[in-house]
């Protein structure tokens, strides 16, 4: 189903241009500018990047959870010949500022005001110089002519640790008298927040039913395709710093190193050159190591993060528990949610409350839930700090609320596709307040669209009549097939701000540059059919610049599916000013009133007497200073304009999932079918690209709900330090999906656009338990964690058979 | 993620190879398809002083099937063998444990003697060659022996191979008469290290169980012949009561280790379903293999 984009009819609702033209590239599905360089081995990553003279650091990383260090010895690293220095934390007190509390940055005032929260501060160091608190942490780094040479140095500076009691699981870490991480906070407590909208305790009193449970949902690893690196030169003569980094947030790192260094931003530049992927936001030790490394040694030094370094420390996620209460009626609706969880935060909470605040922001889910109340609380514990990963916080929810949905839809004996349908918010019921703040601190209202049109779409893509024939058919030849829903929300395009700039030059060549920085999402293509739709050229006339501060004094990056929506809409809008600029200039030129002035594939035409044209180059030509200039009196030179769009607040993408699995009742294995998913993530810029940001989002969802985790044991010993042991989904694992739209334009930006970036991992936790629980029905296998590990299943299925044979019946549960 | 420093030696003959590890005393190691050795070195969870790539060397590569012996030169690599049309039709257990090594790339590097010398209890090959009752043809400076398959491994990624001594075949046979033969494993994902994984051979004399070998990989630190099985299911029916019974026994005799794929209780379970499983398998497709 889709509602037409309509751009042209739509008011330019709170930018500065005077109309949105329609959309003619947006919406196509264009070949990826960037793919012909990628994927013929033409991307420059980090690691491909080399400057004259450079040497080579690698990290040394506490290998005990928690300890005092005693002594650092780096003398025999240092007299191994090719070793140029070695620094250990303690050479770092007083240079090198400690992270500021990034999160605290990231809590908007007016969620502060509304919310409260409760965030105590502890900065991390960059290295550590006397204690240590997770496995990982960096504690020194050596630079050297290679960097085997610099791994051979490692292997040579002695740290001794006093080793401390340990505590690796947030219940365990609330508990009176655990080791406490960091004595000033007084206890492991680092965040704490309540949210609520209507009156639960009265609801859950009065309601028919109430559902007690725990969900809890397992660390994941980002896994990026390409590892983290930083390359920093120092220049010789001034001190200015150039910094590349495989990060997606180039100004952030800049902020962070003029404070921590104490330098203008004015003499950092931060680049980030091609980046195989991120999955979230976030700053890490090495990107302030490196540059301060560099400077003291006065030479460039890079660094490559190794698999096994990823794997350990770089950008964790999930690990929460949620404790729930649900009351719901015998028509299976559910009255209210009560949800206390706990983030598992490791060792530093960075992002103060950016991951909790997000799982309740989205904890209700597509559903009409009367009442709500929802506390988080970020809980530290000796493991490597948790970051937000796409999702950051749905996937945990949404894996809570749609198990919710299927148990109480057993419980009251109701198909569970109908009892999802009774509770979902009714399109009537739109725009849908749902009486709490986003993050941002503006209240949610849910941007237009049609849950249950939605789920009828999944469920006719599907086929469910179907599916339970063949469900039926299966089990007689003794298979066992299930199906399993999830739907989602997705607050996208959070703020504060992203800016464009879009310049023409003297030739007609457009280029825009902008803050965010893409690394995957195909950003060159998509904001290039932005700006040509609203300039009047075409996608191949753009060329789109990112990753660079020189380029624009702000940028805020790209991660939590924000840069469709704020870059696309700071680059239409540029545009249209150009365009508007363009025309001004052009009457001036032409003798003609702008009004009569059109602006199509890079020429402006007048209206009516097509040989009257002039090409954009001249009107650029015409635009530049100097005596040759035709401006208008009183406009700027240049042909460009600068435009920071600062959404009011973010717009809500949707989708539902469903997922196919086969379960081999006596082992516990899990085969996922088929996956299928609907979504509505406005006006696509490029279907191909959002599909393809769904594929790779479900195989990021399929790995959280079946095979990825990373482990530790009850000491605070990482046990998942390879791909042997983490298990990444791979093409065997991932089967066929098949992704479908409904199209619903934001109302939020003029160009319609929301978020699409996290949603393909939000489902499949939930989707896929749901369809194992669905497959072994009658038997009544309660999954209430993923990922969902064969070992556990078994024993849940065993469980459930006992009870069966105990109960004389196959599913007898009142 | 980089190897501490080694010596590097390709030999170009055997005896260049011999010589070489000879020189090298404690500190030598053989490298074939480094699919295993590489990943160690990497993590440093290996430090040889030398290092001796073999792949050079000449005729270690032979690839002989007869009906009921197969002969494999230690620097085959797994993808060859996948893809023998012979090995598929007279020892299709082989074609499928090799199938579901590693990944195509793995496969295209990785050799059946490096399998075989690694020794890794979860691995497939060494697996197959208590199942195939396999030996090994060795070479050293003091010159060849032969070394059953039963006697090879010694404990976790442990053999009973001397430092300076190179495995140059690998060799195994399949019983004579109407046989079915299966290999099954359990694996997290396509290509991972088994769980739990098990070669079955059956031969059957009229309703009767004449013969049968069954190995299992991941439940020890070793690979597993199970001989309690394998004996009490020879002269007997293969009836499926006398299969779940063999499968049973096999789980009660194994003290399998444990680990976050599976624990010692799940090992135990499900190499009871595989082992009833590919005995099932095994039998059905008596007849199906011609042999003569
Ligand atoms: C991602 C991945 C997945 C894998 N999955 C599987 C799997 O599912 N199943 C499986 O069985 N294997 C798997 N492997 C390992 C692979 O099969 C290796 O090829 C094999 O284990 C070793 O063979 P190689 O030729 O690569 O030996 P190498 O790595 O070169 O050597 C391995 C060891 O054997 C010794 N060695 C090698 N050749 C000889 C010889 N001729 N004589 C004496 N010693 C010798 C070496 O010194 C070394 O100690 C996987 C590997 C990878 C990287």
């Amino acid at each position: 189903m889709t509602e037409q984009g309509n751009g042209n009819a739509r008011a330019a609702r709170g930018v500065p241009i005077e109309s949105v033209r329609p959309h003619q590239f947006v919406g196509q599905r264009l070949r990826r500018k960037e793919d012909a360089r990628l994927v013929s081995g033409k991307g420059r990553y980090l690691a491909d990047l080399v400057v004259p003279g450079m040497r080579h650091a690698a990290v040394l990383r506490s290998p005990v959870p928690h300890g005092r260090i005693a002594e650092f010895d780096a003398s025999e690293a240092l007299a191994l010949p090719g070793v140029d220095a070695v620094f250990t934390g303690r050479d770092l007190i007083g240079k090198v500022g400690p992270f500021v509390e990034g999160g605290r940055l990231e809590i908007s005032p007016m969620l502060m005001e509304k919310v409260h929260p409760e965030v105590k501060p502890h900065a991390m160091p960059v290295l550590a110089a006397d204690d240590v608190h997770f496995v990982g942490q960096p504690v020194a780094v050596v630079v050297a002519a290679s960097r085997y040479l610099a791994e051979d140095a490692l292997d040579l500076v002695r740290v001794d640790y006093e080793e401390l009691p340990v505590v690796t699981d947030p219940e365990a870490a609330l508990a009176p008298g655990a080791p406490v991480l960091h004595g000033h906070l007084g206890d492991n407590v680092a965040a704490h927040f309540v949210i609520a909208s209507g009156d639960v305790d009265a609801e859950l009193g009065s309601a028919p039913h109430v559902y007690r449970g725990r969900f809890e949902v397992g660390r994941q690893a980002s896994n990026a395709m390409e590892p983290r690196g930083v390359l920093a030169t120092s220049d010789r003569g001034t001190g200015d710093l150039t910094v590349w980094c495989t990060n997606a947030r180039p100004h952030l790192v800049r902020t962070f190193l003029s404070e921590m260094l104490r330098m203008p931003l004015d003499r950092i530049r931060v680049i980030s050159p091609d980046m195989g992927g991120s999955f979230g936001t976030g700053v890490f030790s090495e990107d302030f190591l490196i540059p301060f490394v560099a400077r003291q040694l006065g030479r460039p030094v890079r660094w490559v993060e190794d698999r096994s370094e990823n794997l350990l420390v770089t950008r964790h996620g999930r690990d929460q528990v949620h404790l729930v209460e649900v009351g719901y009626d015998d028509d299976g609706r559910i009255l209210a949610l009560k949800d206390r969880f706990l983030v598992d935060a490791g060792a530093y909470n960075q992002y103060a409350i950016t991951v909790s605040y997000n799982a309740a922001a989205h904890a209700r889910n597509q559903f009409d839930i009367p009442a709500v109340r929802l506390e988080g609380l970020n809980v530290l514990t000796n493991k490597a700090p948790v970051a937000p990963v796409r999702g950051a916080g749905r996937p945990e929810v949404t894996f809570m609320m749609d198990r919710i949905v299927d148990i109480v839809a057993h419980e009251t004996g109701i198909d569970p596709v109908d009892c999802r349908r009774r509770n979902l918010v009714r399109p009537e019921q739109m725009p849908y307040h749902a009486d709490i703040p986003y993050r941002d601190g503006v209240d949610i209202v849910y941007d237009r669209a049609d849950f249950p049109a939605q789920l009828a779409q999944l469920c006719d893509l599907v086929d469910y009549g179907a599916f339970r024939k063949e469900q039926a058919e299966a089990r007689r030849r003794g298979r066992r097939l299930g199906i399993g829903f999830s739907s989602y929300m997705e607050g996208s395009g959070f703020g504060p701000h992203e800016g464009a700039v879009v310049r023409v030059d003297t030739n007609g060549h457009v280029t825009v540059y902008t803050g965010a920085n893409a690394h995957g999402q195909g950003l060159a293509t998509t904001l290039a059919q932005v700006c040509a739709d609203q300039l009047g050229v075409t996608p191949e006339d753009v060329t789109v610049r990112m990753g660079d501060t020189s380029y624009i004094p702000y940028g805020v990056g790209t991660f939590a599916s924000r840069s469709a929506v704020t870059a696309g809409t700071a680059t239409g809008v540029a545009a249209g000013l150009v365009r508007e600029k363009a025309l001004a200039i052009a009457a001036e030129v032409l003798e003609v009133s702008s009004s009569d002035l059109e602006l199509e594939e890079g020429t402006v035409k007048v209206r009516g007497t097509p040989s009257r044209q002039i090409s954009l180059g001249e009107v650029a030509r015409a635009a530049a200073p100097g005596p040759r200039s035709r401006l208008p009196a009183g406009m700027d030179p240049v042909l460009e304009a600068e435009h920071y769009y600062v959404p009011p607040t973010v717009t809500w993408s949707s989708g539902t999932h469903a997922a196919v699995v086969e379960v081999d009742e006596e082992t516990g294995f899990v085969r996922v079918l088929r996956y299928l998913t609907v979504d509505d993530c406005g006006q696509m810029l490029n279907p191909t690209i959002v599909e393809g940001q769904v594929h790779g989002g479900v195989a990021l969802g399929l790995g959280e709900a079946l095979t990825e985790e990373v482990i530790y044991d009850a000491a605070g010993q990482p046990l998942t330090g390879t791909y042997m042991d983490y298990l990444l989904p791979t093409t065997t694992e991932t089967p066929p999906i098949t992704v479908a739209h409904q199209v619903f334009p934001s109302e939020v930006n003029p160009f319609g656009i929301k978020g699409c970036g996290e949603g393909g991992a939000v489902g499949p936790p939930a989707a896929v338990a749901n369809a194992i629980v669905d497959a072994l029905r009658p038997l009544d296998v309660r999954i209430s964690r993923v990922p969902i590990h064969p070992e556990r299943l078994l024993e849940l299925i065993e469980e459930a058979k006992a009870e069966a044979a105990q109960d004389g019946r196959p599913s007898a549960r009142s | 993620m980089k190897p501490a420093p080694f010596d590097y030696v390709a030999a170009r003959s055997l005896d260049e190879a011999l010589a070489a590890l000879a020189d090298a005393g404690e500190g030598g190691k053989v490298l074939a398809g480094g699919q295993s050795l590489v990943p160690l070195l990497a993590l440093r969870l290996a430090r040889p002083d030398v290092l001796v790539d073999v792949n050079q060397i000449a005729g270690l590569d032979r690839l002989v099937v007869d009906d009921h012996r197969l002969v494999i030169g230690a620097l085959v690599r797994h993808r060859a063998v996948e893809l023998d049309e012979r090995v598929r039709r007279a020892f299709p257990l082989v074609s499928a444990a090799a199938a579901q090594i590693g990944h195509v790339a793995i496969r295209n590097r990785g050799t059946v003697g490096g399998s075989v010398a690694h020794a890794d209890p979860a691995a497939e090959w060494p697996t197959l060659l208590l199942a195939l009752d396999g030996e090994v043809e060795v070479a050293s400076p003091r010159g060849r022996r032969v070394i059953g398959a039963g006697d090879l491994y010694a404990g976790y990624l442990t053999t009973t191979l001397e430092a300076d001594e190179v495995v140059c075949e690998v060799r195994g046979t399949l019983p004579e008469g109407r046989i079915g033969t299966s290999f099954l494993e359990l694996a997290r994902r396509e290509g991972d290290f088994a769980i739990v994984g098990v070669a079955a051979v059956l031969a059957r004399e009229g309703d009767v169980v004449r013969h049968c070998r069954l190995a299992l990989s991941g439940v020890g630190s070793t690979p597993v012949r199970a001989r309690g099985a394998e004996e009490l299911l020879a002269g007997g029916p293969a009836d499926d009561a006398a299969i779940a019974a063999a499968a049973r026994t096999v789980a009660d005799e194994m003290d399998p280790p444990g680990d976050i794929h599976g624990s010692a209780d799940y090992r135990r379970k499900v190499a009871e379903v595989l082992v009833r499983r590919a005995l099932c398998a095994a039998r059905d497709e008596i007849g199906t293999v011609v042999a003569q």
